[in-house]
């Protein structure tokens, strides 16, 4: 991955985002994942909240639900891709119907996890995207 | 006519969210068929359902359940928004196993949530619903499969 940063003990580090219109899953995400080498620098409810966010915090790396009111998902992520296209995303959904993925990958996702999911399939999910 | 698989995609899509998210699997209990006004509990998810069936389709739960599974699931927030979160990914999850199954035959609205003693759920009069106990741990909740 290209755009991790080099923290003071000189190792990779990664700045975190999560998008997701539920409050329950935002936590969910935010205490399952187990990597030092992230570091949330916030949530967003919609895609408009995250693409104000992403002005803000810069992340390298984003879990996006994709059934949020304002703007979903699947619009987020090319707006985020477009403005920078090295960053990592997974999709975090219960659309679980290949249609979403394909176009979710299409517009620039690099991952999908289907929720439910257990702390495990989170994590195996974000290291896969942080290789 | 509700035909077999399609109750059982639904199922599914329920009891999956108790199975990975509480790790914890949840039984069915004997559907039968709705008698008088909407059966409900005190958080519903719902989502509404068009194109080749019409309808709803509906979970359930009474807060002692959702309240159990927030702990199964490590989560410390127990109010009232929480609960609400919780029904809608259950209705999230029923929904997208929906999409998945059955493709464009079905247009599958966004869920919402309901809650309170009385909440006004969106069934045609005569509609036929089946309700299918959702058994978990010492709890009861109810999916509700209403389609023509």
């Amino acid at each position: 991955m290209s755009n991790g940063r080099m923290n003071g003990n000189g190792k990779r580090s990664f700045k975190l985002m999560i998008v997701d219109d539920s409050n329950l899953m935002r936590r969910r995400i935010e205490r399952s994942q187990q990597f030092e080498e992230l570091q949330l620098v916030g949530t967003a409810a919609d895609g408009v909240e995250a693409l104000e966010l992403f002005r803000r915090t810069d992340p390298d790396v984003v879990t996006m639900d994709i059934t949020m009111p304002h703007m979903d998902g699947i619009e987020c992520i090319a707006r985020l891709v477009a403005m920078k296209p090295a960053i990592r995303i997974l999709v975090v959904s219960a659309l679980a119907d290949k249609a979403t993925a394909v176009e979710a990958m299409e517009r620039g996702a690099n991952g999908f996890l289907n929720k439910p999911f257990t702390d495990r399939q989170l994590n195996e999910a974000i290291a896969e995207l942080m290789r | 006519m509700l035909y077999e698989q399609e109750l059982k995609t639904f199922v599914e899509g329920t009891t999956n969210f108790f199975e990975v998210a509480a790790q914890q699997p949840a039984s069915i209990g004997s559907p039968y068929l709705m008698e008088g006004a909407p059966a409900v509990h005190e958080y519903t998810g719902v989502i509404k359902i068009s194109g080749k069936r019409e309808g709803v389709v509906y979970f359930t739960a009474p807060k002692a359940m959702l309240t159990v599974l927030l702990m199964k699931m490590q989560e410390n927030d127990f109010s009232h928004e929480t609960m609400r979160d919780l029904v809608g990914e259950v209705a999230n999850t029923i929904s997208g196993n929906a999409r998945r199954d059955f493709g464009r035959d079905f247009v599958i609205s966004v869920p919402s949530v309901l809650s309170g003693e009385k909440p006004e759920i969106p069934q045609r009069p005569g509609q036929r619903s089946f309700i299918i106990p959702i058994n978990w741990r010492s709890h009861s909740a109810k999916l509700v499969v209403s389609l023509t």
